[in-house]
């Protein structure tokens, strides 16, 4: 029994879900690291500056953290009321993760508890930032088992399937599925670049708004340096995913780059329009597929054509990938060229619109990230757990899922002006300049 | 003692430790509206926050802790309770996902802030209330299959009396249970005039709550005998509970030994709460699952209690030094420090 309209509804209630959900969850994974090296970095040179910096990063945190918890639990329990026929498999299968998860997040709950609430109660500060470890390890944990669990819906494995039943399970072997070392590094490397740059652009937009305080300046060092790195790390990890795709999901590579025809020598296609199958307009760059696919620019590439057609993902999928990548080298190409002009002592980076590119490029790693989950998730169409259970099969059969979706948007949209309207209040009552005159105040006194 | 069994005992001891943290947030956190809406904010709101801060996101994990649980080790509840549970569940979601997140908002960015001070305050009190719908879903009688696909059947569901005084009881639990913690825990704040208020709103509510727990067993009678006799086979739990809460109502009323009443308290939870647990089984979903046919397979199974055994070797700890550093922290409890980020 599959009921249509319930599929349809699932899969975009899922898709809202997500797309809220991933951005406060990025800065979950990625702000407690940065956290701790402004921490560390403060300690370590005595500059208040980078301490100041970590306690305010840390206090905004909480605000995106509590939006971050509350999402997660609604889609941990959405996977289960929307796709109850997929969990009740995928509980068979690939539940250790997941349970390992809910201890990563009790974990680093617990921490965050003590860090937040135990500012100034050691007499040394080093202590104090060690409880930022379980902190950063448990959310980076989290990501990376949640990630393991998308990784086995791409690539599942650790079974076998005996006239329809489960047999011969091995929880681990399925979490170490191949998808899993590439989503794993590409997901944690893009969460840290992307708090990196977010907050960044919080840095750019302070000195453009008059500020010239040393601690932005610091600040918007730092992060573009710490950016930079995780940018062409990030870069790096995904090559490899090109050939992990290559090897075991080529039909995701193949309708994510327009390539129709299995061929070698093949061209990596940017942008375009399909006209009735032709793709018109684009641009191509010369054995570059090739060279993503296998490390060799003349390696034949698989195309759509070894597919039939109702399991081809959806070809729009391609203004995804291409977006995402456009904005990942755009961020590396930004960060070189800051710290390079900051090296030769450029004054251009100094400039009002230098400025505003840089505070753009925080929402625009956002967006990044949306297109890659986007990519990731679409990419894997028609298939729920590829190659054994299709979407509409795992989808709830019952009513309602619509007026659901309603419910839900409209939690989201309160979720997001509360902690907007939460993080403006702080800050503005509280910009650094009074916060560093009051601390002189109090320690004067 | 098999691996299902194991399972369930696990997941059910979570389960209510998360009522119980969850109903102190919850009716703190309505303590906490109604004394910034009466603008007696004063009295009452610094106690409840010292306590709340440091803890709230942990309550919550017990909660993801346990379906996650529950999924892992009976995968087949995922189908049962997934399909029937879509609105009532998301209903519970918005809900917490309100009192969450704007706990948060008016801790930490808006103090004081009349409106969010009441979403969370309210929301916490609906969300026990739209929880209970899953216990009393789960005794059977309000589902059908149809095409070999579980439905719910609302209208039996929401004319039932069954569930409307379960309903009647979370809420009053919730703020019996939270009054009682309170009251010991302004006590050991020494702060005496929040302390004596709580003390009130225990009082108040421990009557209805002994009536509304009547209330329920009479409604069993009537909606499931088989249910109501397995309930009678562990009366003498459901005794022992009721012993306890005149104690602990007794020590309340003398103004004695508040330590022992939060103990007594806990205790009388427990009780009644692994009673209801125990004339439950096998069952999960009345008729339809129990833990037998429901359990995963014994590589998942074996795999999720190592991982488990794992887990709590590094989590009691942490929640050892959690609570030693905050509830159990005179100087903290009182105020002393204040070393928020």
């Amino acid at each position: 029994m599959i009921n249509d309209s319930a599929v349809f509804w699932s899969r975009i209630l899922t898709e809202v879900t997500l797309s809220f959900h991933i951005i406060y969850a990025t800065i979950g994974v990625g702000v407690p690291i940065l956290i701790m090296i402004a921490q560390w970095i403060g300690i370590k040179n005595n500059d208040e500056h980078y301490i100041l910096m970590a306690r305010r990063w840390a206090r905004g945190f909480v605000i995106t953290v509590a939006v971050g918890v509350v999402t997660g639990t609604v889609i941990g329990l959405q996977l289960s009321l929307l796709w109850p026929n997929f969990m009740q498999v995928a509980g068979q299968l690939i539940a250790l993760p997941l349970f390992m998860e809910t201890f990563a997040f009790f974990f680093e709950a617990i921490f965050l508890g003590i860090y937040l609430y135990t500012w100034d109660r050691f007499e040394n500060q080093k202590k104090h930032m060690l409880l930022l470890i379980p902190v950063a390890i448990g959310a980076s944990m989290s990501a990376v088992f949640i990630t393991v669990l998308n990784a086995f819906m791409n690539a599942p494995q650790g079974f076998d399937i005996v006239d329809g039943q489960l047999i011969n399970i091995q929880p681990l072997v399925a979490m170490f599925n191949p998808a899993m070392p590439t989503k794993v590094a590409h997901v944690l490397l893009t969460a840290y670049m992307t708090c990196a740059f977010l907050l960044a652009s919080i840095a750019a937009y302070r000195l453009l708004r008059g500020s010239t305080h040393e601690y932005h300046k610091k600040s918007l060092y730092l992060l573009m340096k710490l950016g930079f790195i995780f940018a062409v790390a990030t870069a790096i990890v995904g090559d490899f995913s090109g050939k992990y795709l290559a090897e075991y999901q080529p039909e995701k590579l193949a309708a994510a780059e327009w390539h129709f025809e299995t061929a070698p020598n093949a061209p990596l296609v940017l942008f375009g329009v399909l006209d009735d199958g032709e793709v018109k307009y684009a641009l191509k760059i010369p054995f570059a597929l090739s060279i993503l696919a296998h490390n060799n620019p003349t390696a034949e590439v698989i195309g759509l054509d070894q597919f039939p057609v109702d399991e081809h993902p959806p070809y729009y999928i391609h203004y995804l990938f291409d977006g995402m990548v456009m904005i990942g080298m755009f961020m590396v190409a930004l960060s070189l060229i800051y710290l390079l002009a900051l090296w030769r002592d450029w004054t251009f980076i100094q400039t009002k619109w230098f400025r505003w590119i840089v505070v753009a490029g925080g929402p625009l790693s956002v967006i990044a990230i949306e297109l890659g989950w986007w990519l990731a998730e679409v990419g894997r169409q028609p298939w729920l757990l590829r190659g054994i259970m299709r979407t509409e099969q795992g989808a709830t059969t019952s009513e309602y899922v619509d007026l659901m979706l309603i419910l839900f948007s409209g939690l989201y949209f309160i979720l997001a002006v509360g902690s907007i309207l939460a993080l403006q209040r702080m800050f503005k009552n509280n910009p650094i300049e009074n916060e560093i005159a009051r601390r002189k105040e109090r320690d004067f006194v | 003692m098999s691996l299902e069994l194991i399972g369930i005992c696990v997941l059910w001891a979570f389960l209510f430790g998360y009522v119980i943290i969850a109903s102190i947030d919850f009716g703190a956190g309505f303590y906490n509206a109604y004394s910034v809406l009466t603008n007696r904010s004063d009295v009452l709101s610094d106690v409840i926050k010292r306590y709340l801060s440091p803890v709230w996101e942990v309550t919550n994990v017990f909660l993801v802790f346990f379906f996650v649980g529950m999924v892992g080790f009976f995968p087949q509840t995922a189908f049962y309770y997934g399909t029937i549970l879509l609105v009532p569940v998301s209903i519970s979601l918005i809900l917490l996902s309100i009192r969450g997140a704007y706990y948060a908002f008016e801790s930490y960015g808006m103090a004081g802030h009349k409106g969010y001070a009441t979403a969370y305050g309210l929301a916490g009190l609906l969300i026990p209330a739209s929880f209970s719908v899953v216990f009393t879903i789960s005794e059977g009688g309000f589902v059908e299959m149809v095409n070999n696909y579980p439905q719910l059947n609302y209208k039996a569901l929401f004319t039932s009396p069954l569930t409307w005084s379960i309903v009647v009881l979370s809420i009053v639990a919730v703020l019996y249970i939270s009054a009682v913690f309170l009251t010991w825990y302004a006590h050991k704040a020494r702060d005496h005039k929040a302390s004596n208020l709580m003390r009130k709103f225990a009082l108040i509510w421990s009557a209805p709550l002994a009536i509304s727990a009547v209330g329920i067993i009479i409604e069993f009678r009537g909606h499931n005998p088989f249910r109501f006799e397995k309930m009678v086979s562990v009366w003498w739990l459901f005794a022992i509970s009721a012993i306890l809460f005149f104690v602990t109502t007794w020590l309340l009323w003398m103004k004695r030994n508040y330590g022992m009443m939060v103990i007594l308290l806990f205790s009388q939870f427990a009780l009644a709460f692994f009673a209801y647990g125990i004339s439950h089984y096998p069952y999960l979903l009345y008729p339809y699952l129990t833990i037998h046919d429901s359990f995963t397979n014994k590589e998942m199974a074996i795999a999720l209690i190592i991982v488990f055994i794992l887990g709590a070797a590094l989590l009691i700890p942490s929640l050892i030094l959690l609570f030693k550093l905050f509830v159990f922290n005179k100087d903290y409890v009182r105020g002393i420090h204040d070393e928020h980020v």
